[in-house]
């Protein structure tokens, strides 16, 4: 195991993409948990200028570097604290679509037979139906039953038991490819039994994949959280950064030209997200790595003699690309 | 395979689909508080207890919820009956379809812009794997995933506005509101504009990825060698046997996709304040009217399923692999 | 269709590695020289991994991207192919040299009909009008037994050995001089077997075609080739006619191949099979490279890598000219003779 991580290492380190989805998430990280030690003000306190003027739509400046809102709130606190809810919901929901999508992989892919055929219908079914308008109508009727949760929880719930399908493919074709292995039918044959089997062969083999996954996942998680904020059905009195844009957006952010309240928000997203990616697909890429080269690569530098041909009126293979 | 088990199955995964969102959309009306009854009527009408009584008997309200108000509801969508807006006072089938041929046209144009530009770009990428292009395309399709939908229409609107004088909404120019689209088509082109550039910037990157990787798996195929042995140049090869091949998975994506094209509609319809049926859903959401929310949900859902189902149905066409039977 | 005694194809010294992820590349071809003539069949044989398959990917320059040519020429009517643009190249493929893949499952497009595989080669060349060219894709589709009607189907309507037979057609659709064929009979059934070996003789005499057959099996090639060249590990170990190298095996490799073949005339034999297993061609040692299996080595081979020298009769050289390889060759210390320069 400790070989396999110093391998790992190896490898990771020398890619490049790799090291800066790490850069970008992790950065996002420390001004999430760091958030309000990084700013003066409170996320709904009213800036005032030295003259105790409340400022609306300020552009940034050295203080506040963000400017303000419509209702003269520092733009900046905004995005720090938007941090932690748009990362709690992104990594709790995507926690929540990591651990279904793996059960249902293991189950389907380990006991095969109805229980496969059950879940990966169940899979096509649900990536066939719209994925926003399901959760809008769902979010919609759970925020009207008065069940005095919070907002951001419907949100959580939602997202994770929307976006499972994809982790569950993957997980149960790695548990197919496994289950052939010898270890496996050894185990059978001594008569251990399928929970055992599962803990101890299967899920240490997958892993390192749940994780790669889990971290793309995230970042879809971050993405659609984001939008349904946008959409109002976030939490006001907790704005992520989806919520913020949502606010610019009604409040006539855009119209009024004042490019620091919905700018940032957008770009926080982006910066997670981005890492997210980066970051999840070099992860897999180490870990399920894919194709080789294919038959049209490669004919500049099939020919490649050290020593010069005598010439027969000709030199060495031209490149040519036809 | 069979085409025609290929097609029972496909259809029966279609059916079943087209059940379950049936049965969300039934489930979560009958969840909303409040007398179903108002939910047919109309909000603001007022009535007696005894017409209430009496229409709850002829709405057949009294009756068992499953299966008899299941199966008479569902008598009801498939008649088209989808109930009266709260907001708007008409009935919702009727709000749906005058909005329908606006989203169409914006997803439409949006759909094969991206296609067109994304497959051609995820050719070049695959067959040039690692030069200049495919890296570029990458990057591009890596940051367009990561962009939030919305943000990007935003950040389109500000700046189209700003510097180009785009619109920055609607569908027409107040002035030309209510006149057959052919003769207003300049004003038309200059609204699509900025909602069209978003989508296809969205959805280019995904065609642009699977193309790509559909040409590198072709592209390692055996009879790729043989006919480079054959004596072809790269693109008598990619021509002759590589692109029909690595198509074939664009069709389902195509499929596949027209989930999320109508999410992203909602979305763009909705920073564009474009007249169509994202702009609908998300105006219902927000005024909680929720006949039309569901007959919204129940048209998009609907919708999506028969379009997957057709391209199923062209696949086993295209495919020389599924056997006519 | 008179025989020349010039070769038609003369490969010499050609060697070929391909590159690893990291660490040492595979030296798949190392000095590897044989001549394939008119009208005549070469076997290649050899273990799997000997680089049979890569010399004649080689020869084509259809190597996978990792694949480097690092030395050698190969000359075919006077001209070194390896010199050519890839422009120039393609000109001779299929039209001079063509080959049939191993495994034909996959060579064959899925999604295209088997006449239209088999026009596309004679139309590419230019070498016939539409019309003329359907006609012979028929006269090539019966020349292999495969009624014409059934052109239009797709391959997985055809049987395996269908299909197999159906890659010999396109291969000589445009008429090569050599054709190269890599293990066309393994993974058919004997019969059919026996129908494609009977199938390349007759079209080797109608022809005047050279072929360059690439197989394990030393049966087949006791029954179709004139020649063969015995490889292992990537380099010749011996090379003569089927007679010289059947009856007189000289290379210690040979003797232990043949001796693993079961032959019906010869009486209770003992089947050997060769203990040890093929050398890493990224880890190769400095002398011979079957030395570590071999029955007969002496401590110089562990050291010195032997030269491929001519036995009992003496290489056919004209002074001004490259030497023909028309005699019984192997490479070992213990076999003695005048060492082949070429």
């Amino acid at each position: 195991m400790k070989r396999n991580l110093v391998e790992f290492w190896r490898v990771f380190r020398g890619n490049g993409m790799g090291i800066l989805g790490a850069i970008l998430v992790a950065s996002i990280l420390v001004v999430a948990i760091l958030g309000p030690a990084m700013t003066p003000y409170e996320p709904s306190q009213i800036v005032r200028d030295a003259d105790g003027r409340a400022l609306i739509f300020a552009p940034p400046s050295v203080h506040p570097p963000l400017g303000t809102d419509d209702a003269s709130r520092d733009v900046f606190t905004q995005l720090v604290h938007g941090a932690r809810i748009s990362l709690a919901v992104g990594f709790l929901a995507g926690f929540i679509a990591m651990f279904i999508g793996s059960l249902f992989g293991i189950l389907a892919g380990y006991f095969g037979g109805w229980v496969d055929t059950l879940l990966m219908r169940a899979t096509d079914v649900l990536l066939v139906i719209p994925d926003l308008p399901l959760m809008l109508i769902l979010v919609a009727t759970l925020r009207q039953m008065d069940l005095h949760v919070s907002p951001l929880a419907v949100l959580t719930l939602v997202i994770g038991l929307l976006y499972w399908t994809s982790t569950a493919r993957l997980i149960r074709s790695q548990v197919l490819t496994i289950k052939e292995r010898q270890f496996v039918a050894r185990a059978r044959a001594i008569g251990a039994g399928h929970w055992h089997i599962i803990r101890k062969h299967i899920l240490p083999q997958i892993m390192p994949l749940i994780v790669a996954n889990t971290v793309l996942i995230l970042s879809t998680a971050i993405l659609v959280e984001s939008g349904l904020a946008f959409l109002g059905l976030g939490d006001p009195t907790q704005p992520s950064w989806g919520t913020m844009l949502n606010f610019a957006f009604d409040r006539n952010a855009v119209s009024n030209g004042a490019w620091w309240f919905y700018l940032p928000p957008g770009l926080a997203i982006v910066w997670v997200t981005l890492g997210c990616v980066l970051l999840g697909n070099v992860l897999e890429e180490i870990l399920n790595p894919r194709l080789a080269m294919h038959h049209l690569e490669g004919e500049q530098h099939m020919v490649a003699r050290r020593e010069e041909s005598r010439a027969e009126g000709k030199g060495c293979a031209d490149h040519d690309s036809g | 395979m069979s085409r025609r088990n290929y097609l029972v199955r496909k259809f029966a995964l279609a059916l079943v689909t087209i059940l379950v969102v049936v049965t969300i959309n039934f489930v979560l009306f009958r969840v909303l508080p409040g007398d179903p009854v108002r939910a047919v009527i109309g909000r603001n009408v007022r009535i007696s207890p005894e017409t209430q009584q009496a229409l709850r008997e002829q709405f057949g309200l009294d009756q068992p919820v499953f299966p008899n108000q299941f199966l008479s509801t569902l008598g009801q969508w498939a008649r088209g009956n989808l109930g009266i807006s709260w907001s708007l006072r008409q009935p919702v089938s009727e709000i749906l379809l005058s909005k329908l041929g606006n989203t169409l046209m914006l997803i439409g144009l949006g759909q094969v812009l991206s296609i067109v530009l994304g497959v051609a770009l995820g050719l070049l990428a695959g067959w040039k794997r690692k030069t200049a292009v495919d890296v570029g395309a990458l990057t591009f399709s890596l940051i367009a995933w990561a962009i939030p939908t919305f943000w990007l229409g935003i950040i389109l609107l500000a700046a189209g506005s700003t510097w180009l004088g785009l619109p920055t909404g609607g569908i027409l120019s107040p002035q030309n509101v209510g006149r057959p689209l052919y003769t207003v088509l300049p004003d038309l082109a200059k609204h699509l504009i900025l909602p069209t550039l978003t989508l296809t910037i969205l959805y280019l990157g995904e065609y642009m990825l699977i193309m790509r990787s559909s040409i590198l798996e072709v592209l390692s195929e055996d009879y790729i060698l043989t006919a480079k042995a054959k004596g072809m140049s790269h693109w008598q090869v990619l021509r002759r046997h590589a692109l029909k091949n690595a198509m074939l998975p664009i069709v389902t994506l195509i499929a596949l996709n027209l989930g999320f094209t109508v999410s992203g509609a909602i979305y763009i319809e909705t920073v564009f304040s474009y007249d169509g049926l994202g702009k609908l859903f998300q105006s219902a959401l927000v005024k909680h009217d929720y006949p039309l929310l569901q007959g919204a949900f129940l048209l998009l859902a609907v919708s999506v399923i028969i379009a997957n189902m057709l391209a199923d149905l062209i696949y086993s066409y295209l495919d020389p692999r599924v056997k006519a039977v | 269709m008179t025989r020349d005694d010039t070769p038609l194809l003369s490969v010499r010294h050609l060697s070929t590695e391909f590159l690893g992820l990291d660490g040492p590349a595979a030296r798949a071809l190392e000095d590897v020289s044989f001549d394939v003539f008119a009208g005549r069949t070469v076997g290649l044989v050899g273990e799997s991994g000997c680089g049979k398959t890569t010399a004649l990917l080689s020869i084509l320059r259809l190597l996978p991207a990792s694949g480097r040519i690092t030395a050698g020429r190969v000359l075919f009517d006077g001209t070194d192919l390896l010199s050519l643009s890839e422009r120039e190249m393609r000109r001779y493929r299929w039209k001079e040299m063509a080959i049939v893949f191993q495994g034909a499952m996959n060579a064959l497009n899925p999604v295209m009909r088997v006449d239209e595989q088999i026009r596309e080669g004679i139309l590419l060349h230019r070498l016939l009008d539409v019309e003329a060219a359907n006609r012979r894709v028929d006269e090539l589709l019966e020349l292999v037994g495969i009624p014409s009607a059934r052109g239009n189907q797709y391959p997985h309507q055809f049987s395996g050995g269908m299909r197999q037979r159906a890659m010999i057609a396109m291969a000589l659709a445009c008429r090569p001089r050599v054709l190269f064929a890599d293990e066309p009979t393994t993974a058919l059934d004997v019969m059919i077997q026996a129908q494609v070996l009977e199938l390349l003789k007759s079209i080797q005499t109608e022809l005047g075609l050279a072929i360059v057959m690439v197989t394990h099996d030393l049966g087949v090639v006791a029954e179709v080739c004139d020649s063969v060249v015995v490889m292992y590990g990537g380099k010749v170990a011996e090379s003569g006619t089927c007679d010289q190298v059947y009856n007189d095996p000289q290379h210690p490799y040979t003797q232990r191949l043949l001796q693993s073949f079961p032959d019906l005339q010869r009486r209770s034999q003992d089947l050997a099979s060769i203990p040890g297993t093929p050398p890493r061609l990224s880890e190769l040692p400095p002398g011979c490279r079957f030395e570590p299996r071999c029955h007969a080595r002496i401590p110089l081979c562990r050291q010195v890598g032997p030269p491929l020298v001519a036995l009992h009769t003496p290489a056919v050289a004209r002074p001004d000219e490259t030497p023909y390889l028309t005699g019984h060759y192997a490479a070992c210390h213990l076999r003695l003779g005048e060492e082949v320069r070429l």
